[in-house]
């Protein structure tokens, strides 16, 4: 600091504060903590619209409605796959020798009555649908997202005694032909069943049920 | 260059005793910027070890490959749109219709596996030489940081062409968070910005790959060399070079100037590796399918997984990592992490230490077990890499090099890069029961290379380090 009053002495150069013995000003320090504390909350701050933007949009949201399958010309046996969210749905006609194999496995499965995975309460049964005769599932393994592939009784590359399923190429997961994990495989749960509804015969309403 | 005109008078930069106007300029920037004290302090006056062999080329070529991705890429995001419905076309429109968009396009995508391999023989020869050793612990991290920066960089990247190994591959690596329990799935959502692979993934994926990874990674690179050249590079003998000094010039009598020493035999590397690049550009640009996979040739299909995927080759040994993991090997992982968490608490002096190792190795026991073995794999599959980081503090041979170091060390270094090769081979194969078994073994083999490395090291046999380098 200069020294004003000190008229008769020649001006003296003002001192660098950095050379000031070193003694810390409570004041200031608290000030320093303090705006480092208000800065750090707003740049804490500013960093959130730019985390949000990266959610899902408003339309990708909205894009989520109800798809109708035409079941009529379905045979049996014969896998069909709609597109329902982006993801592939599958609808299976299965026939009395496929619904047989699902009560013959359900010791080498993880978890044969579904207690641990994703369905409605009316899929929520030992062929895991409304009707036994169409398995509707979401054609997404539940270890990593792959889609599976069909794989029909006694298919060379499954091994003997194979009764019939889905194979997950990506990580080797099993699954019958309701769509549950066999024992020992890396998805951890059944296949989801998504919610649908048989608006007549031969149409299947895949994304709506009864219940809304 | 930056030493000016050399003129009649045979004084440097000079004209009749005055600065000439090369010199002039140079003087004129000097005062304004360290040119000239940067040119002699990093490249010219920065002494380096003078037995530095092949296995040296791969830091320079590494920085070359990295020009190169830069360069094309550039070129490439002049024509490629990232759209989900346009992504696939454009890139074929790239290879077909754009003036040399083909050589682009095939230089980048060669120089993506030429960025690992030569990443990799990088990393492997410090794992020889012990670089991460003492002081040079930093490079080491900033270069594991790069190698992640990397591995982020490829998998952007790899979604763009938006083929079916693009898409499902991405469904795959972004499900992983997924495993994360609690707020997985919320997290999957946000990284896809949607429920599914998608239109918004394609687009931000774009934008990291583009800009956000390689401003982090040039960073990095500049952070990596900075530290580099504070310690100065290790050497085939793992001896410093600084201990022993010419009294006189004050520079290490076992090193050499990097420029032109170095510089000349980088060049000299970069055009061997120059000559097998443009042979895999020209001749071989997919290479039998592994470093552009076929069914990438096929545009993405969300409702059907191709009957066989796998990461491409540089991701496949922690992919054969992350499905080794499954139900049936957790009692051995839990029996491993027993054996290290009590060796370690064998071996610490203080309690709270010992009372830390147990406790974490208690923790991961009973997580083995009551978490499913899905979330394990994601976890094994992190560590495997993360691990690297770790490798300052786990070499206990009072020796850094491979060639002092004793039998146990070579024996594991080896098995390591039998495990490394063995892993990534079976990443690439279909899932089959006896290569789960086969990787399950690889899987312990290389995670007991790092985790039981403080006792291996330890009671290893080792040859004296020499006073000077050799050779």
């Amino acid at each position: 600091m200069s020294n004003a009053s000190a008229t008769t002495s020649p001006p003296t150069v003002p001192s660098d504060p950095r050379d000031a013995p070193d003694v810390s000003d409570p004041a200031r320090r608290n000030l320093i903590i303090g705006t480092a504390v208000v800065g750090g909350l707003a740049g804490a701050a500013v960093a959130w619209p730019f985390l949000a933007s990266m959610a899902p949009s408003e339309r990708a949201k909205a894009a989520g409605a109800p798809v109708e399958a035409d079941i009529g010309q379905l045979q049996p046996g014969q896998l069909m796959t709609v597109e329902w969210r982006g993801k592939p749905v599958w609808i299976l006609r299965r026939t009395p020798e496929m619904l047989k194999s699902l009560t013959e496995d359900t010791a080498q499965l993880a978890d044969p009555k579904s207690l641990r995975s994703e369905q409605p309460p009316y899929a929520q049964n030992e062929t895991r649908s409304i009707k036994p005769e169409y398995l509707v599932a979401i054609g997404i393994c539940t270890h990593l997202g792959c889609s599976p592939s069909e794989k029909p009784a006694g298919d060379p590359s499954m091994g003997s005694g194979w009764p019939g399923g889905f194979f997950c190429p990506c990580h080797g997961s099993r699954f019958d032909l309701a769509g549950r994990v066999f024992a020992n495989m890396p998805a951890p749960t059944n296949l989801p069943v998504p919610p649908y509804k048989f608006v007549s015969d031969s149409k299947v309403l895949i994304g709506e049920d009864n219940k809304g | 260059m930056a030493n000016g005109t050399t003129t009649a008078n045979g004084v440097k930069g000079t004209v009749n005793g005055k600065p000439g106007a090369g010199q002039q300029l140079l003087d004129w920037v000097d005062a304004r910027f360290p040119l000239t004290v940067l040119w002699k302090s990093q490249i010219a006056d920065y002494y380096a070890p003078k037995n530095m062999n092949f296995w040296y080329f791969f830091g320079s070529l590494a920085l070359l490959v990295l020009v190169n991705q830069i360069v094309t890429g550039i070129f490439l995001t002049m024509n490629y749109k990232p759209d989900a419905n346009l992504a696939f076309a454009s890139v074929e429109y790239i290879m077909r219709e754009v003036p040399y968009g083909w050589l682009i396009r095939y230089m980048h995508s060669t120089g993506a596996s030429a960025f690992f391999i030569v990443v990799y023989l990088h990393m492997f020869r410090g794992l020889m030489y012990g670089s991460f050793r003492k002081p040079r612990e930093l490079t080491w991290i900033f270069g594991v940081l790069i190698f992640l920066a990397l591995m982020a960089e490829a998998f952007f990247g790899y979604l763009l062409p938006w083929g079916q190994m693009s898409y499902w591959g991405a469904q795959v690596i972004v499900n992983l968070f997924g495993a994360i329990p609690v707020i997985g799935e919320d997290l999957a959502v946000w990284i896809r910005g949607d429920f599914v692979v998608g239109d918004a993934t394609l687009n931000r994926f774009f934008a990291f790959h583009v800009i956000a990874i390689p401003l982090v990674l040039v960073g990095l690179v500049a952070a990596h060399l900075i530290a580099l050249h504070e310690t100065g590079s290790n050497n085939p003998d793992g001896v410093e070079i600084k201990k022993l000094k010419d009294p006189k010039t004050g520079h290490p009598v076992d090193g050499i100037p990097f420029h032109p020493y170095y510089t000349v035999k980088d060049l000299f590397g970069a055009s061997i590796f120059l000559i097998l690049f443009s042979l895999v550009v020209f001749f071989a640009p997919e290479l039998g399918g592994y470093f552009l996979e076929h069914n990438n040739f096929i545009p993405a299909d969300p409702l059907k997984t191709p009957s066989h995927i796998a990461p491409v080759w540089y991701f496949t040994p922690y992919y054969s990592i992350l499905r080794a993991t499954t139900e049936s090997v957790m009692p051995w992982l839990a029996a491993f992490v027993a054996l290290v968490a009590l060796l370690t608490a064998i071996s610490v002096r203080r309690k709270w230490a010992r009372l830390l190792a147990l406790g974490i190795g208690a923790v991961l026991v009973v997580g083995f077990f009551a978490l499913e073995a899905k979330v394990w794999g994601v976890v094994l599959m992190g560590v495997s890499v993360l691990i690297f980081f770790a490798l300052p503090w786990l070499d206990k041979s009072p020796v850094k090099s491979i060639r002092y170091k004793g039998p146990i060390f070579k024996t594991m270094l080896a098995l390591f890069v039998i495990s490394f090769i063995v892993l990534g081979y079976l990443g690439i194969l279909p899932p089959t029961p006896i290569g789960t078994i086969v990787s399950q073994v690889f899987m312990f083999v290389y995670f007991g290379f790092f985790l039981l490395m403080p006792w291996y090291s330890a009671i290893d046999s080792h040859k004296p380090e020499p006073k000077r380098v050799t050779g």
